[in-house]
């Protein structure tokens, strides 16, 4: 992680609209997050939370907008990590089976020994040879999580992280997400309610209808926003 | 290049492990084939030289119907995890997803022929050892083209509602050159007096070599949201 703090990105969101067919998920939403932010965006369902996350991460063109990296000093694409609420791992494959696929995939050199050391970090050491099937849903979260960390991410994107978890394994995600955070590492999640990893935030930021109709980074107001979006 | 390479040979290694993994695929494609060419079996004399006339064409037949139950899940198991999403993610260029999809594609057809082979042989009364090399690059050749042709259809569909129903509606008349194609050199094969038809080999080449060119330059809107 300590590459990834070293060079630190931001992201701009520039008049971003995205349309499925007559629906408008993002209206002409501007958002600049600097490098090192830790964004939290709140908002109810529909309001354009998991739309942004997928544009910040590439895997939506956006309709109309356009979306920049400040930061991002070479000519190489940035590295995002990206956990949604599907974990984009196989069911069929094992816990090192999948990261070591990824790894490949990534061009990360030393693949053997970066999926180690990452499932020592999720704590999945002794379940590595395990079916990913077989996990339970907090299990299944930490594959994602050592999933998007593989390629040392310049940017990570959380979509609702906490979601179907257990109590402890929020706990252990918020702690690793505190990690990350206090190493530098830019962060935007989207967040459901009031929890604890909304605290973990030094910014937060409210969607309705594809829009930004709060912004605060003062920790007076920042935990106001979620309780307004009303979870 | 290297690592358009790199990347799809591992995921073509991951979808030949999930495959023999669960044989799921494989094993109900096999069971189809089967079963239709029984059933064709039964509806006509199989001692006949007309029949043996017909047979070849019959045998591609089903080998179409089995290709677009093939075909159908190899973009949808993708969505069952949303691990499309972290593939286009990870890869440098997504033409790396279509040329392992088609590649594994094209092998489990490849083989779920020739296991049906013998078995069509004997039900068909037809001859094939002695000219088994032109039937495998015949098989090669036709499973490439139903695996590209295919597998592009397949990553059409898998957005639409009603997938189950749009991939043999679109999949089966883009097959229809493959069939004639395939079903010809085969017939010419299979003769009592045996032949290679280079041109219907020749046209299959070009089929799969137009498929590919089509995906390399517009796959990627195909798996965009």
């Amino acid at each position: 992680m300590a590459a990834a703090a070293e060079r630190k990105i931001g992201l701009q969101f520039e008049k971003i609209e995205k349309r499925y067919g007559s629906v408008h998920a993002l209206r002409n939403l501007n958002l600049a997050i600097a490098p090192g932010e830790c964004v939290a965006l709140a908002g109810r369902n529909g309001s354009g939370k998991t739309t942004l996350l997928r544009v910040a991460s590439g895997l939506t063109r956006p309709t109309r907008g356009s979306l920049s990296f400040p930061g991002l000093v070479s000519d190489r694409p940035p590295q995002i990590g990206f956990v949604a609420h599907a974990t984009m791992v196989y069911d069929e494959l094992s816990a090192e089976e999948n990261l070591l696929f990824f790894a490949k995939l990534l061009g990360v050199s030393d693949r053997q020994a970066r999926v180690t050391e990452l499932l020592r970090e999720v704590g999945l050491t002794e379940r590595k040879d395990s079916l990913v099937r077989t996990f339970s849903r907090g299990m299944r979260q930490r594959v994602a999580i050592a999933r998007a960390l593989l390629a040392e991410p310049d940017l990570l994107l959380f979509d609702e992280p906490a979601t179907g978890l257990d109590p402890e394994a929020t706990d252990w995600l918020t702690e690793h997400l505190r990690k990350h955070r206090d190493q530098g590492c830019t962060i935007l999640m989207s967040l459901h309610g009031q929890s604890d990893m909304a605290r973990l935030a030094t910014r937060a930021v409210r969607l309705e209808a594809g829009t930004v109709v709060a912004d605060t980074r003062s920790s007076a107001t920042l935990q106001s926003i979620f309780s307004f979006a009303g979870g | 290049m290297m690592p358009l390479l790199s990347n799809a040979t591992a995921i073509f290694g991951k979808e030949v492990r999930t495959e023999f993994r669960s044989r799921e695929l494989l094993s109900s494609t096999i069971v189809f084939v089967l079963i239709v060419v029984v059933l064709f079996s039964f509806t006509l004399d199989t001692n006949s030289n007309e029949s043996r006339r017909f047979a070849p064409g019959l045998l591609w037949l089903a080998f179409l119907f089995a290709s677009s139950l093939m075909m159908q899940p190899c973009f949808l198991r993708e969505r069952t995890n949303d691990t499309l999403s972290a593939l286009r993610s990870s890869v440098s260029d997504t033409f790396a997803i279509f040329l392992a999809k088609i590649a594994a594609n094209a092998l489990f057809l490849l083989l779920t022929e020739l296991l049906m082979l013998p078995v069509f042989a004997v039900m068909f009364n037809v001859s094939f050892v002695a000219q088994f090399p032109g039937i495998l690059l015949t098989f090669f050749v036709g499973s490439l083209g139903i695996a590209t042709a295919g597998t592009a259809v397949a990553a059409i569909s898998t957005q639409a509602r009603m997938r189950e129903l749009l991939l043999p509606v679109l999949l089966l008349p883009l097959l229809a050159p493959i069939l004639v194609a395939s079903t010809e050199v085969t017939v010419g094969l299979m003769s009592p007096d045996p032949f290679m038809q280079w041109k219907g080999i020749g046209f299959l080449a070009v089929f799969d070599v137009v498929f590919l060119t089509a995906l390399w330059l517009f796959g990627e809107y195909l798996l965009e949201e």
